[in-house]
């Protein structure tokens, strides 16, 4: 499987709300990190939109399956559109940058995000794994709603 | 009936019209009466370090600049510009001498008086002298936090501030060397509801088994909290996850109480030991012994002993001395709110207090939070609710008619989940819309 196939294919977990599917994705020891600031070098200084170990990001998970999640019942209808995929190696991990092009309905309200992405993927048999991911969000510092969907 | 009148008939002892949350031309009205009178929190003297260092910010709708001026002094000037009204400081913060505008030139020092005007010879010397930015007529600090009021007259911040000083006081004392400073960046979450719902829901001890049902069960089956030298990233998170799921007697027997001026706080809900990296801790050990060292075991052990937890200063500011929180709430319409939560930190404390305060704030007050989101969507659905006709009044009669007054400007309720501190906030939103101008 190509970076790019993956990239699709998480997308389409997301979009097809197979949350359980999409957390599969991702490494034991893996980080999910949307920062607050452009540039950000650092999660423990600064505050993040999201920054999840793997274990938060499950629980996450679990959160919105609960029978009483407000804000995530329904959960929002997405659509995840990659584009500008770019590969290169870096020891042992394939470092993949891409854009993301985001459309979020909920509650009668639609909202567009964009993000530059950037995946840190480990070779897991004919597919990958991903050890990190970070997307910045061109609208990180702006006045946001309350966020409710994965990137 | 005189308009004050009107007014009156909306807030009765044990309910509140739904016009209060909803209308518009009401709205309008608490911007002049509420935003443009009371004091208003804006930040912390740490956000304007040196002279001609600023930041942006709102009281209520205007926009102003705090600035520490060159004599040493916290200013803050209405952010428009003399001459034709355009904003002379973009958004945000930095250090600068002059505010020049971007239209015509004009420059402004950080005492808001014009210094400079091009084509100059086409005005009346005298009448430039009157011509600087205005000045929010009044300023103060209390331990360092800035207020500031549009109004020339009215009470000063102490006594404004009455009971609720005890919760900045608790957050101040806290910190070795009484330093604080504010760091690590700033949420900014809107809501489309009105503003005083986050100040009521912050003291709202029957909301959290319903609201945050969700994340009190996730949290109840997350790991424990690492023991001394094996802690995780989120122990700090899930221990308040799993604190919101207290039993109601927990929730019965916290203490409630509010002010004069609207304000509230809780108490003896949390101890350090329940949450801020327990007792024991290597790390809470190394600051517990600096606080000694500065101030004897004894007075740290007061301090430490404090257990102030949500506090409201009406009619803008909650915050949490503990996890050191400061949240801001900014009325943006009748039904659309912004909210700005800033962490605090203790300079002078290990590293890792400030990286577990960072942690709660990502984890339970950050706009991607699944805690907040929740609440969120709660104010929402109150919004839509109280926007329709076919009921009129939201009744607050928990614990009505059982509040006690325990001392001078200091009222608790019967119990921890008391109604208390919104017909305390009511009160005070009628003393201020009817008060004479």
């Amino acid at each position: 499987m190509t970076p790019e196939e993956f990239l699709y294919r998480e997308a389409r977990l997301l979009d097809g709300g197979d949350l359980e599917g999409w957390l599969e994705l991702f490494a034991e020891n893996a980080t999910y990190w949307v920062p607050l600031e452009r540039g950000q070098t650092d999660p423990r200084e600064t505050s993040s939109l999201i920054y999840d170990d793997r274990t938060l990001l499950e629980l996450r998970v679990k959160q919105a399956r609960h029978p009483r999640a407000h804000a995530r019942l329904p959960l929002a209808r997405t659509v995840h559109q990659v584009g500008n995929v770019v590969s290169r190696e870096e020891k042992d991990l394939t470092v993949v940058n891409s854009t993301l092009t985001l459309i979020e309905w909920r509650n009668e309200k639609q909202r567009v995000w964009g993000a530059l992405v950037e995946h840190r993927l480990r070779r897991s048999g004919e597919s990958w794994k991903i050890a990190a991911k970070r997307i910045d969000l061109v609208n990180s510092e702006a006045e946001l709603d309350g966020i409710a969907i994965l990137f | 009936m005189s308009a004050n009148d009107t007014l009156a008939t909306l807030v009765q002892p044990d309910r509140v019209h739904r016009a209060v949350y909803s209308d518009p031309a009401l709205f309008e009205l608490e911007m002049e009466r509420i935003f443009g009178r009371a004091w208003l929190i804006l930040g912390h003297e740490s956000q304007v370090p040196r002279p001609g260092d600023y930041f942006t910010t709102r009281m209520g709708r205007e926009p102003v600049i705090v600035t520490r001026t060159e004599k040493g002094e916290v200013g803050v000037l209405v952010n428009r510009c003399s001459h034709r009204g355009a904003m002379v400081c973009a958004e945000g913060r930095g250090s600068t001498e002059r505010f020049v505008c971007p239209y015509h030139g004009w420059s402004y020092d950080g005492s808001g008086e014009l210094k400079a005007v091009p084509f100059s010879t086409g005005y009346e010397k005298d009448k430039l002298k009157e011509l600087g930015l205005r000045r929010v007529p009044r300023v103060a600090l209390y331990r360092g936090f800035i207020f500031a009021s549009l109004a020339a007259r009215g009470p000063g911040l102490e006594e404004f501030l009455g009971a609720a000083r005890a919760s900045f006081d608790d957050l101040v004392d806290r910190a070795p060397g009484g330093e604080l400073e504010v760091a690590g960046g700033v949420f900014k979450h809107v809501y489309h509801g009105n503003w005083k719902l986050m100040l009521e829901n912050h003291l709202d001890g029957a909301h959290p088994a319903w609201v945050h049902a969700s994340s009190v069960a996730v949290a109840r089956g997350a790991p424990d909290p690492g023991a001394p030298g094996s802690e995780h990233y989120f122990d700090i998170a899930v221990r308040q996850m799993r604190q919101n799921g207290a039993p109601d007697s927990v929730w019965e027997a916290i203490g409630m109480w509010t002010t004069p001026h609207g304000h509230g706080y809780m108490g003896d809900y949390h101890s350090d030991d329940r949450l801020v990296v327990g007792m024991g801790n290597a790390v809470f050990e190394q600051y517990r012994r600096m606080l000694e060292a500065e101030k004897g075991k004894k007075e740290a052990d007061r301090i430490l002993r404090v257990t102030l937890w949500n506090t409201i200063v009406y009619p803008n500011c909650s915050f949490m001395s503990q996890f050191r929180q400061l949240r801001i709430v900014h009325p943006l319409a009748v039904d659309r709110s912004v909210v700005n939560t800033y962490s605090l930190r203790m300079k002078q404390a290990p590293a890792q207090m400030f990286h577990d305060t960072v942690a709660f704030a990502n984890v339970v007050n950050g706009t991607g939070s699944w805690v907040l989101t929740d609440d969120l969507e709660v104010y929402e659905r109150v919004q839509r609710g109280l926007s329709s006709g076919a009921v009129e009044w939201v009744y607050l009669g928990r614990g009505h008619g059982r509040d006690v007054d325990e001392a001078p400007g200091l009222r608790r309720g019967a119990t921890g989940t008391s109604e208390i501190y919104i017909r305390a906030q009511m009160r005070a939103w009628l003393d201020y819309m009817t008060a004479p101008a």
